[in-house]
């Protein structure tokens, strides 16, 4: 009984992110466009969007290889198993074992990996632009979001994302200065992931300041919707692991009830909100970046993390 | 017969298929040496296999070598896990040999040296005493050596002579060692050293920097690495594949054996610290290194630099640990490093095959001149996209394995009492973490510009499969990076036998985690990794996916132009090149650590001739160390020239002096 109570659970959470997904990225769209104070699409509008691109027959270039195909659907379950094995509402899920914090960036690495082969696939310049550009990002970003991982790791003694959230959930608040830095440091690091300003716009399509967008160019129907899908999910991954590094505040510990996992859930939408709303508002008040001082923003975040964790290492408690 | 006489008299019968193949036609006999190599290889990875599982060391002294010593061979679980890494790349690179073999112009320069340079690194590892392991040491270098000289390319003769210096000066730095070990008894069987052990400090840091010293050299530690990038790729692929992917380890192997065997009871806490700061840099700039560079052999080589780096950085944390008496933790980095070694030989071996299949195909190595070769040489292409997930440490493959269990081991090092070793472990992990992530970027560089995209020459555009050979020792390769992903637990726990030996401590056998085939690097940890089930997650999703999309969407395909930009007819030379691609990352680390320098001649408009961008690299290693130390050697010499043109009467009369020196030493000394 409880274990099929733990792989419903499971279950539950791997679906329900995907269907937040979209919502969480029309709602950032919506916030900014009233702040900018135009009326902006409806909140449903990336729902739309994807089953138009679903039903769109896929047009490939000639010279387009299995492995353009093949790396849409890699992306997509790469990220959605990450995202799914992030806790949002309750801890204990069933297969959090499976891996750990180290394993999901590394599952992020993987869909990384596959889309900058797929942005040079086709042979365009702007493919291999992105694709180089992207690498150069997360050559940065990745080892930053590895020190933050350490840094929760070391306070929480193990690297398992789901007894993190639960150990950092039974503690009373304190304020930690390692954990102030390496939440600066993840906030820098998702706004690169997601190809968020300062890094990158995501609604840009101009050529000269695109990473993200250069490399998927090329794709066109239900891979673009594959693609995009995963690109909200990604933003689902980083604000839930946001949330259950350092706000896990009213998550859903084991033994509980049914009411507690509702109110998890219902706080866990909250502050998906909380969160959508702050990154409107920072993505309106500040420009884009140069390409190269992106290396110096991310090579702050790397810093800070490794302060971090030096603190960890040197006394356990700061 | 024991599995040490077997391993002897496989050694030695590989020494005897080299013989023949000097007196038969060459063109005819390629097949029968490297299937015969492949065959004694094959037997005698199963007899390690058997001797890692057994785990009782065997021992054997034969009544030659050096007088009072004699020849004494041991095989125990260390010596076991060594022997199936070298026996494991020597039978696949064998079986890759039969089809790339017959490409080859100058035979007779390979097929004498190819199973005498396997059966060389075997005797290494069967060595039990300096002598021996030292004449093996030697035989090693030489044999591959002759199989580097053996290519007529433009760089050659360079890489000859650097790989020799180097070569001799790793056997020298090793001899001194084991003088140092060996002490004023002069025992020099290793029993005799593990006898009387080394205690005063001072000889353990002597025995530390020679160890680094001379097997950090033959292994590719920076700075001493600058052989290799010259060596490995110029030598023909299979060798190449065994030098990178098996030589390197037999060098690690020497310094297991030395530093956590011989010198053992020596071991301190501040050894940790030299080792891991010189392994951080060299995983660091190996990859570095790599990502500057358009020849895809070199580049690999490069990332041969990068691991032996990330070994090392295990190997430091195991001695930290083991110093500090935390036996469990020392087990994981070892496992770690150990692991490392079993998997950098599988994908490096796999990645120097698939260069030598392009190699073959194209006639080119530059990989600026290449393109579009997923579609020409698909299996090639798939094998080699393979081992550049598993080295960039993709899960489920592999790579990640061990990089993971480095990572845990870093995590439990906060328990280590020393302050500085607290300052520079974290430091050593963010390195490590950078490495991993910059490699990431290599591979899709070399992966995508060399498979990806269009053609840039004829010979890209005309380039065919490779040969069946060829093409199922990559797939043999490619599915043990897989395997050895899905199962860690089981692959972990088969080294246990040597990581008792060495650590006294052990992994938690399997089954101990929450589930079947879950990796649990502590017994009373928490953190846990499962490859199987991320795998089957990834195909369940995936193809759960691709279903419902082909299912419920559209699932039609149409094929059209790539977006131009509105300006017809792109040119594959427009594409993004090597040098393109890693432009960024040059940008923001190469001119710290390579000063790269940009000239950009760009003609103003009206002006017909062509735009040029030149980039200037200057390598560090040569820079600061090689290139001053040569000035130097070149200026002693010059003054030591000097004594050839003396006559005779003042030869004899220097001898004289000499000897009447020497005389008075000796008679100072008693």
């Amino acid at each position: 009984m409880a274990l099929t109570g733990d792989f419903l659970m499971q279950g539950v959470q791997m679906f329900l992110v995907l269907a937040v997904a979209p919502a969480l990225t029309g709602l950032v769209r919506k916030i900014k466009a009233r702040l900018l104070l135009h009326k902006g699409p409806s909140i449903l509008q990336p729902y739309r969007d994807l089953a138009r691109l679903m039903r769109k027959d896929v047009l490939l270039a000639h010279n387009a290889s299995w492995l353009f195909r093949v790396a849409p659907y890699v992306i997509f379950a790469a990220i959605w198993i990450a995202a799914a094995l992030t806790p949002t509402f309750a801890t204990g899920l069933m297969f959090n074992w499976t891996a750990d914090l180290v394993a999901i960036v590394a599952l992020l690495a993987l869909a990384r990996f596959a889309l900058a082969l797929a942005g040079m696939d086709i042979g365009t310049p702007f493919g291999g632009l992105g694709s180089s550009r992207e690498m150069m990002v997360s050559a940065l970003a990745e080892p930053a979001m590895l020190m933050i991982v350490f840094s929760t790791a070391l306070l929480a003694g193990t690297t398992q994302l789901s007894q993190i959230a639960a150990h950092l959930a039974s503690q009373p608040f304190v304020l930690r200065a390692s954990m102030g830095l390496a939440l600066i440091a993840l906030i820098i690091v998702s706004l690169a992931e997601n190809a968020r300003i300062p890094v990158d716009n995501p609604s840009t399509h101009l050529e000269l300041t695109m990473i993200h967008e250069a490399m998927v160019l090329e794709y066109s129907g239900r891979h673009l919707a594959l693609i995009e899908a995963a690109a909200a999910l990604k933003l689902v991954f980083y604000f839930s692991l946001i949330t259950c590094l350092f706000f896990p505040y009213g998550i859903a510990t084991p033994p509980m009830g049914l009411a507690a996992q509702f109110l998890g859930m219902g706080l866990w939408l909250v502050k998906m909100t909380l969160l959508a709303a702050l990154l409107a508002v920072g993505e309106v008040s500040v420009s884009k970046m140069r390409l190269f001082r992106v290396a110096e923003f991310l090579g702050g975040a790397l810093v800070l993390g490794l302060i971090a964790m030096v603190l960890l290492f040197v006394s356990g408690k700061m | 017969m024991t599995a040490l006489h077997t391993m002897l008299a496989g050694a030695l019968l590989l020494l005897l298929i080299a013989l023949p193949s000097l007196a038969w036609r060459p063109a005819a006999s390629f097949r029968k040496v490297y299937g015969a190599t492949m065959a004694v290889s094959l037997v005698l990875l199963a007899v390690a296999s058997a001797s890692l599982a057994g785990g009782i060391a065997q021992t054997l002294v034969l009544p030659m070598g050096l007088v009072g010593t004699g020849v004494h061979l041991r095989l125990d679980a260390l010596s076991s896990f060594f022997l199936i890494v070298v026996n494991l790349g020597g039978a696949i690179t064998s079986l890759y040999a039969l089809g790339y073999g017959a490409h080859e112009t100058r035979q007779r320069r390979v097929l004498p040296f190819f199973p005498s340079f396997l059966a060389a690194m075997n005797l290494v590892v069967l060595a039990d005493d300096a002598y021996s392991f030292l004449v093996a040491w030697e035989m090693m270098s030489l044999t591959s050596w002759a199989l580097v000289i053996s290519s007529r390319e433009k760089e050659t003769p360079r890489a000859g002579l650097v790989y020799f210096v180097m070569a001799s000066f790793s056997a020298i730095m090793l001899l001194f060692a084991f003088g140092i070990l060996a002490g004023s008894a002069g025992g020099y069987a290793f029993d005799t050293i593990r006898a009387h052990p080394i205690s005063a400090w001072w000889m353990g840091a002597i025995v530390l920097t020679l160890v680094l010293l001379g097997a950090g050299s033959k292994a590719g530690l920076f700075p001493l690495h600058v052989w290799l990038p010259l060596a490995h790729p110029t030598a023909p692929s299979h060798v190449s594949a065994l030098m990178s992917g098996v030589m390197t380890k037999v060098a690690i192997y020497g310094a297991i054996r030395i530093l956590f065997d011989l010198a053992a009871p020596a071991i301190a806490w501040w050894w940790a610290a030299p080792v891991l700061a010189v392994a951080g840099i060299t995983a660091l700039m190996g990859v570095l290194y790599a990502l500057m560079q358009h020849d895809l052999k070199r580049l690999l080589a490069y990332h041969t630099v990068e691991n032996i780096g990330i070994i090392f950085i295990g190997l430091g944390l195991a001695l930290a640990f083991r110093a500090s008496g935390m036996t469990a933790a020392a087990a994981v980095a070892l496992t770690a490093a150990l692991l490392h070694v079993l998997n950098h030989s599988l994908f490096k071996s796999l990645l120097f095959l698939g260069a030598g299949a392009v190699l073959h195909a194209t006639g080119e190595r530059d990989i600026d001149h290449l393109g579009g070769l997923i579609h020409k040489m698909p299996l090639t292409a798939f094998f080699f996209l393979a081992g550049s997930a598993a080295i960039s440490a993709l899960p489920p493959l592999n790579g990640f394995v061990s990089e993971w269990l480095t990572f845990q081991s870093i995590l439990v090092s906060p328990q280590l009492d020393q302050a500085s070793l607290k300052f520079l472990i974290p430091v050593i992990g963010i390195t490590l973490a950078l490495a991993a992530a910059l490699a990431a970027t290599c591979f899709v560089k070399a992966f995508g510009v060399t498979f990806l995209g269009h053609a840039r020459s004829d010979a890209a555009r005309e380039a065919r499969e490779t040969d069946r050979f060829s093409l199922t020792a990559m797939a043999l390769l490619a599915l043990a990076c897989l395997v050895i992903g899905l199962v860690p637990d089981i692959t972990t726990h088969l080294l246990q036998p040597a990581i008792h030996l060495l650590t006294g401590g052990t992994l938690p056998a399997p089954g101990h985690g929450p589930a079947p085939l879950s990796l649990t690097p502590f017994a009373n940890g928490r953190s846990s990794y499962n490859g199987m089930i991320i795998f089957i997650f990834l195909l369940l999703s995936g193809g759960l996916t691709a279903w419902a999309v082909h299912r419920f969407g559209s699932h039609a395909v149409a094929r059209g132009d790539a977006w131009d930009c509105g300006t017809p007819g792109l040119n594959p030379r427009a594409q993004y090149t090597a040098a393109s691609f890693s432009q960024p990352i040059r940008r923001v680390f190469g001119t710290h650590f390579f000063s790269a320098r940009e000239e950009v001649d760009m003609p103003p408009p009206g002006d017909t001739r062509p735009a040029s961008i030149r980039v200037r690299l200057s390598d560090p290693a040569w820079q600061i160390i090689f290139t001053p130390l040569l000035r130097l050697l070149h200026l002693v010499v010059e003054r030591i020239n000097l004594l050839q043109r003396l006559t005779i009467r003042r030869f004899l009369a220097l001898v004289f002096i000499w000897v009447v020196i020497l005389l008075m030493v000796v008679a100072a000394w008693h």
